[in-house]
């Protein structure tokens, strides 16, 4: 099963009406079943591994075994997402293990300013083929068109 | 079966989805809705942070032109599609994305996604369209600055629906009035009524048996969720549709999906057979018979995948992306200098890795569960299995009005009843973006979002002409309220039958509905198992077998919500499916042959078929109209 939880580490997201990883899976397929309070994946196998899941769990508890028709076992991939890097640790079916740390945003998190004040919009014109923000977020003076 | 509650929501603008395009049409209309005091209203089937098909992330940003920084023009991309589409686009279209598309990438750098640069500060290009991003968190920004934009509207919670499907179209006659659906975590009805709504619920996976049937059955390269919403959305509307013959297969890291692109135009990287030829070489030949686009360039994504795939046939394969070699020559210029040859060789690992990290994550899985080192050994390729994605190198969707400036005279005439507003599909007050707009390729993830921009201007032009409430019909609405929650009802009645819930004569599973029709359009439409190929018997074959399954869509049962999703993403792909198989059956020529054959018609027309193939479902009498549309070139 693609995604899976550890049951050592669940805690149903402390009994709230849904759990971080229902919250964010984008195929509806982590459910909490509230008599144990732990969350599994109904249909593993329309399990994209996006590991969006796996990201988001407040306890780590949500981990993937990749899909075992076509992938040999024994390898892990395990990400820590951070609010300005990702780092990922990856371990081989042979035991060698590789860490990778990159970026993910600029920007503190929820702070994304939609309308940035330098490139305020050049018309008021509804009809006009000019969305907002521009010209001035395409870095050029005018629009382009067909001569 | 428990009470559902209708929850009926009235509002202006109604958006439909929560990919980029959906995204850039919500952060578009709040601008325009606040100046005019227009009520908008976002609909997503999942969470907007991770929803859509970015929602792994993105290693890359496929289209930017950078014509402010005298980079390339809108017209050079104009002929990048027509070359890449055979000759079928719609240019006014793609030329509009192209002079919007700079602006979506600039501000996603202000709102925080990290691009590469180069040390004199200028993006690092992959090629001349793509550059380079750390994009494990594209999707999260862009949905965070669509929502703050929302926000300054009112109440996001007023604004933003999640985890609500959307089923049908509302309709009031000709014109497109809302939509209908249900929330898939709790028993409510929605009923959204708008004087305009955007389309923007993606393309299609899993209309074709994927080439893993276990437990990898959701390891298609393109997400599993997207599941040709917006195609039936407006089919059933009476839309008109275009290029649905236009499906796209990727050729990709066989069974993990992992993206082609960094390896082929950054790394250099080539791909070839299990004897060491080189198909893009010894077949180049074969690139005359599909002249003058096959001796054109860049050559076009179907006839690269073409040349290997005849190369599969020969019984040459596996074929590989020979991933060390490329390395090797990357790092070459470091050999002299054993420190720095480290640091490369350390870079470029890391590079390879977070290629697929940042959006396949199942490919790094895979190449750690068989001990590959890309730096060390090649890794397989392959053709996927066949997608409906306009936004890429297939062109299916709805036909839909350009720009005025743009778009030609021919086109024109067709929206003369309704007047021109951007993006608006063929049916009265719908609006289509990203992977719902057709003949509009090429358009990728930073596209998708500025399309949606467009769609969501010209709604809101249109709304402003058109400022009347919409007309509801209560009693249509109660209908569709009966039909769409049927198969919660048909699984009530008919269960105690059986001592198995999934066997049972009165009802079908939508699992099994699914793999019904992923089986008929395999064998009879050119899937995988028939390597692409197929012939008009076969096609009538298919029509045979999906009317059948029309039929018993009728007896889809649910147990749950979930499932009653489920049941209704696959009659969605049903209707893609039929509207492809009809489309490929009217066009008598080969003319993308590395996305499917027409045994029958082996070669190009250019005489007969350099057109658009639309088509029309009346939603009166069940017919579907096909016809050819001329392609009107732009001047460039």
């Amino acid at each position: 099963m693609p995604s899976y939880v550890i049951l050592e580490k669940c805690d149903g997201c402390k009994g709230q009406d849904k759990t971080a990883c229902m919250y964010i899976c984008p195929n509806d397929l982590m459910v909490l079943d509230k008599e144990r309070m732990k969350a599994y994946n109904r249909e593993p196998e329309l399990c994209w591994e996006c590991y969006n899941c796996v990201k988001i769990c407040p306890q780590q508890a949500v981990d993937i075994r990749s899909y075992a028709d076509f992938v040999p076992l024994g390898a892990s991939v395990v990400p820590l997402r951070g609010s300005q890097d990702i780092m990922w640790t990856i371990k081989f079916r042979n035991g060698e293990v590789k860490r990778f740390k990159f970026p993910i945003r600029t920007t503190p998190e929820g702070q994304a300013q939609p309308w940035p004040d330098e490139w305020q919009t050049g018309t008021d014109d509804i009809k006009s083929p000019l969305l907002c923000t521009e010209p001035g977020s395409t870095l050029a003076s005018e629009l382009p068109t067909l001569k | 079966m428990q009470p559902f509650e209708t929850v009926v929501v009235d509002t202006d603008l109604l958006i439909l989805g929560g990919g980029m395009s959906a995204c850039g049409a919500a952060f578009e209309a709040a601008y325009w809705a606040k100046k005019h005091g227009i009520k908008v209203t976002v609909v997503d089937k999942a969470a907007m942070d991770r929803s859509g098909a970015v929602a792994m992330g993105l290693s890359a940003i496929n289209e930017y032109i950078g014509y402010g920084k005298g980079q390339n023009t809108c017209e050079d991309y104009v002929k990048y599609v027509r070359q890449d589409l055979m000759g079928i686009s719609r240019e006014d279209l793609v030329y509009d994305i192209a002079r919007h598309v700079d602006s979506s990438v600039h501000l996603f750098e202000k709102w925080g996604l990290p691009i590469w640069k180069d040390e004199k500060g200028e993006y690092v290009h992959e090629g001349r369209w793509q550059i380079m991003i750390n994009g494990e968190s594209y999707k999260v920004i862009v949905a965070e600055a669509a929502k703050n934009a929302l926000a300054t509207l009112g109440n996001l919670d007023e604004i933003l629906y999640e985890r609500v499907f959307i089923v049908e179209p509302l309709m009031n006659g000709d014109t497109c009035v809302g939509a209908v659906g249900f929330s898939v975590r709790e028993p409510k009805f929605y009923v959204f009524k708008a004087k305009a709504t955007i389309v923007c619920m993606g393309g299609a996976v899993h209309v074709f048996r994927p080439r893993s049937v276990g437990e990898g059955l959701g390891r298609a390269w393109y997400p599993p969720w997207n599941c040709g919403s917006s195609a039936y959305f407006v089919i059933k509307a009476g839309g008109e549709m275009t290029c649905q013959e236009v499906r796209f297969i990727p050729v990709r890291f066989k069974d993990g999906y992992g993206p082609v692109g960094a390896w082929f135009l950054l790394f250099k990287s080539r791909a070839t057979n299990a004897f060491g030829g080189e198909y893009m070489v010894e077949r180049a030949g074969e690139l005359e018979k599909w002249a003058p686009y096959g001796t054109g360039k860049p050559i076009p994504a179907n006839l690269r995948n073409w040349l290997g795939m005849e190369d599969i046939m020969e019984g040459k394969g596996p074929i590989y992306m020979r991933t060390e070699e490329a390395i090797a020559n990357l790092a070459a210029a470091y050999k002299d200098d054993p420190k720095a040859f480290k640091r490369k060789m350390k870079e470029l690992e890391a590079e390879a890795w977070e290629d697929f990290l940042d959006m396949t994550i199942t490919q790094s899985f895979l190449w750690a569960a068989t001990n590959v080192k890309p730096e060390e050994k090649p890794s397989e390729i392959a053709a996927a299995e066949p997608y409906f994605i306009g936004s890429h190198s297939g062109a299916s969707g709805a036909w839909v009005c350009g720009p005025e400036d743009l778009m030609p005279d021919e086109y024109k005439e067709m929206w003369k009843d309704i007047g021109l507003y951007n993006r608006m599909s063929t049916v009265k007050g719908m609006f289509c973006a990203g992977d719902a707009s057709g003949a509009s390729s090429h358009k990728f993830s930073s596209g998708s979002h500025a399309e949606g921009r467009i769609a969501a201007k010209g709604a809101i032009a249109y709304i402003l002409d058109h400022n009347e409430p919409p007309q509801v019909d209560d009693a249509k609405v109660e209908e569709l309220k009966e039909k769409i929650l049927k198969p919660l009802k048909v699984f009530e009645e008919y269960a105690p039958l059986s001592s198995d819930p999934e066997i049972n004569p009165n009802y079908i599973m939508p699992k099994m509905f699914m793999f019904r029709l992923q089986k008929i359009m395999d064998e009879y439409a050119g899937g995988v198992t028939a390597q692409f190929t197929t012939n008009k018997p076969m096609l009538e074959k298919a029509l045979e077998l999906l009317q059948f399954l029309k039929e018993d869509s009728e007896k889809l049962a649910a147990r749950d919500l979930h499932e009653l999703m489920r049941a209704w993403e696959n009659v969605h792909r049903m209707w893609i499916a039929e509207s492809h198989v009809r489309h490929i059956l009217f066009r008598e020529e080969t003319r993308w042959p590395g996305y499917y054959f027409r045994a029958d018609y082996p070669d190009m027309d250019e005489e007969n078929w350099k057109c658009f193939v639309n088509s029309v479902w009346n939603p009166e009498t069940g017919e579907w109209t096909l016809k050819k549309v001329p392609v009107v070139h732009l001047p460039v």
